[in-house]
């Protein structure tokens, strides 16, 4: 069950810069970790994030294994109108997860 | 490495275990850098959260022959679990043995609900446990050390004072003796109990105070103490007590 | 005393073991390669970029990391990249992320895995073209009582 953890601002001032914390369950197996089998353990992580406000891309981040599990990611956006900021996280073996959360500006 | 330093500290600390001062103790937290302190006060970026998020959607899943869930009995986590955690293990007063938070749960799944108890460490229950335990965040740790809990804390006390393993070390020696010192390259901790379950970086997941006691014991060399047996929980009864009145931080965050 | 002894290797032995489990990490000279993949000729500056990175780690497997460059973030005069790369991992190369004007503020925050005692390196991308960097070291110490190794 992947799950993401959310913070953004439910309301802002038109043109504040709102700060906006991410944080999703996910192993981040970086694919350079042994086994019990002696085996390598293949890699899975989460290659892409990106964030929309409104379906405009503000943010977009490409991870790599040395991004810790459980990645969290804070940035930065100037909050425009109100409307729903969204966020995507897809990786490896097909993974693929959708979040969004509203702000009203006003 | 690690072990040469463990066979050195033997070497110059054969003193007899001394309890640390009421006043003198140190939750794990004030040992850890100002990032993870802020990683675990920070509700939108203490990992546990995640498995918070879990908690509370199994808190109101209705399960089991009963067909009940845990907010149809207790209603709203927040009330009816304030403080619940800091009370834990739990000793019967008709002198049965201590129940920690995990069992509490599930004797309410199989006895309550009549859904098959949850796997000792399993995600769902360190979620729940990990759901409860926030309700005693601030609070002070209450363990009740009543007539009935004496014989149990201090049955708890020998485990934590007895030698053990390869190493022929006792947690006493390295937590009451030789806190504040370094370990491989870390510090070796008082070992208070306050924030569990939590998010252990090294384990990148939220952890049991027993599995924590597992890792102290395969440091040790010793044999570890199977999740849930009498051993485990009658040592976790004994470190609560003698965290008693230190805040609770769960869901914590450690190194 | 001799059985305690060849016990005593065995145990170093053991661990040693354990350590050569690690693969091979990148080197400073990969981390220079990455860093030349992603910028080619071009001259990073150092400034206008600050690396947080706290100097001691208690655990290499989540590091808190913070990257902020100095910029007014105006169409005109914006960041569009920042990159951050590490010497000993196995791979150089950490995170990458695009923005622009619209973010009002150049920074990010995220956590990282730092193999070993090494320094990592931000580079941000200006509008203009311009490049510029901040590093920092970092120690990393080794947990003691851990699980069996898996």
């Amino acid at each position: 069950m992947a799950r993401a953890l959310i913070n953004v601002p439910p309301t802002a001032k038109p043109g504040a810069i709102i700060e906006i914390k991410t944080l999703i369950s996910h192993p981040m197996e970086s694919g350079y970790r042994v086994g019990l089998n002696g085996q390598i353990i293949p890699r899975d992580i989460i290659t892409t994030f990106v964030c929309t406000y409104n379906g405009e891309e503000i943010f977009r981040a490409e991870l790599s294994p040395a991004i810790a599990a459980n990645p969290f990611l804070s940035f930065f956006t100037r909050a425009t109108v109100s409307g729903t900021i969204a966020f995507r996280w897809t990786g490896d073996n097909g993974f693929s997860v959708s979040e969004s959360a509203e702000i009203v500006v006003e | 490495m690690c072990r040469l330093l463990v066979a050195g500290l033997l070497l110059w600390s054969l003193a007899a275990a001394a309890e640390i001062p009421l006043a003198e103790r140190r939750s794990g937290a004030a040992m850890m850098g100002p990032d993870l302190r802020a990683m675990q006060e920070d509700d939108s970026a203490n990992p546990a959260g995640l498995w918070l998020l879990d908690g509370a959607a199994l808190w109101s899943r209705r399960l089991g022959e009963a067909g009940q869930s845990c907010a149809d009995c207790h209603g709203d986590v927040t009330t009816s679990m304030a403080g619940v955690a800091a009370r834990y293990p739990v000793v019967d007063l008709a002198g049965g043995p201590p129940m920690d938070l995990e069992q509490r749960i599930n004797l309410c799944r199989t006895t309550r609900q009549q859904a098959p108890a949850l796997a000792l460490e399993s995600r769902d229950l360190l979620a729940l446990t990990g759901l409860v335990a926030r309700q005693s965040r601030g609070l002070a740790i209450a363990i009740d050390d009543g007539p009935a809990a004496q014989p149990f804390i201090a049955a708890g006390r020998a485990l934590f004072l007895r030698r053990q393993g390869q190493l022929n070390l006792s947690c006493a020696q390295c937590h009451d003796d030789n806190w504040g010192r370094h370990l491989g390259g870390a510090v070796i901790p008082q070992g208070h109990p306050t924030g569990y379950p939590l998010y252990r970086l090294e384990w990148q997941g939220l952890g049991s105070l027993q599995r924590r006691l597992r890792n102290c014991m395969t440091g040790m060399r010793a044999e570890p103490y199977a999740y849930g047996s009498a051993e485990a929980v009658l040592l976790e009864l004994y470190l609560r007590w003698r965290a008693r009145g230190m805040p609770m931080d769960a869901p914590a965050v450690r190194p | 005393m001799t059985q305690d002894l060849s016990r005593r290797r065995f145990l170093i032995a053991g661990i040693a073991s354990v350590a050569m489990v690690r693969p091979a990490g990148a080197t400073p000279e990969a981390m220079r390669e990455a860093i030349h993949k992603l910028v080619g000729t071009a001259v990073v500056r150092p400034g206008r970029v600050k690396l947080v990175v706290p100097p001691l780690v208690e655990n290499g497997n989540t590091v808190s990391v913070s990257v902020s460059v100095d910029s007014p973030m105006t169409a005109a005069d914006h960041v569009t990249a920042i990159h951050l790369f590490n010497e000993k991992n196995p791979q150089p190369y950490v995170i990458g992320v695009a923005l622009g004007p619209r973010a009002g503020r150049a920074a990010l925050s995220t956590r990282i895995k730092l193999a070993d005692t090494q320094t990592v390196i931000a580079i941000a991308r200006m509008s203009d073209g311009s490049l510029w960097s901040d590093s920092a070291d970092v120690i990393v110490t080794i947990a003691a009582c851990v699980e069996d190794v898996h």
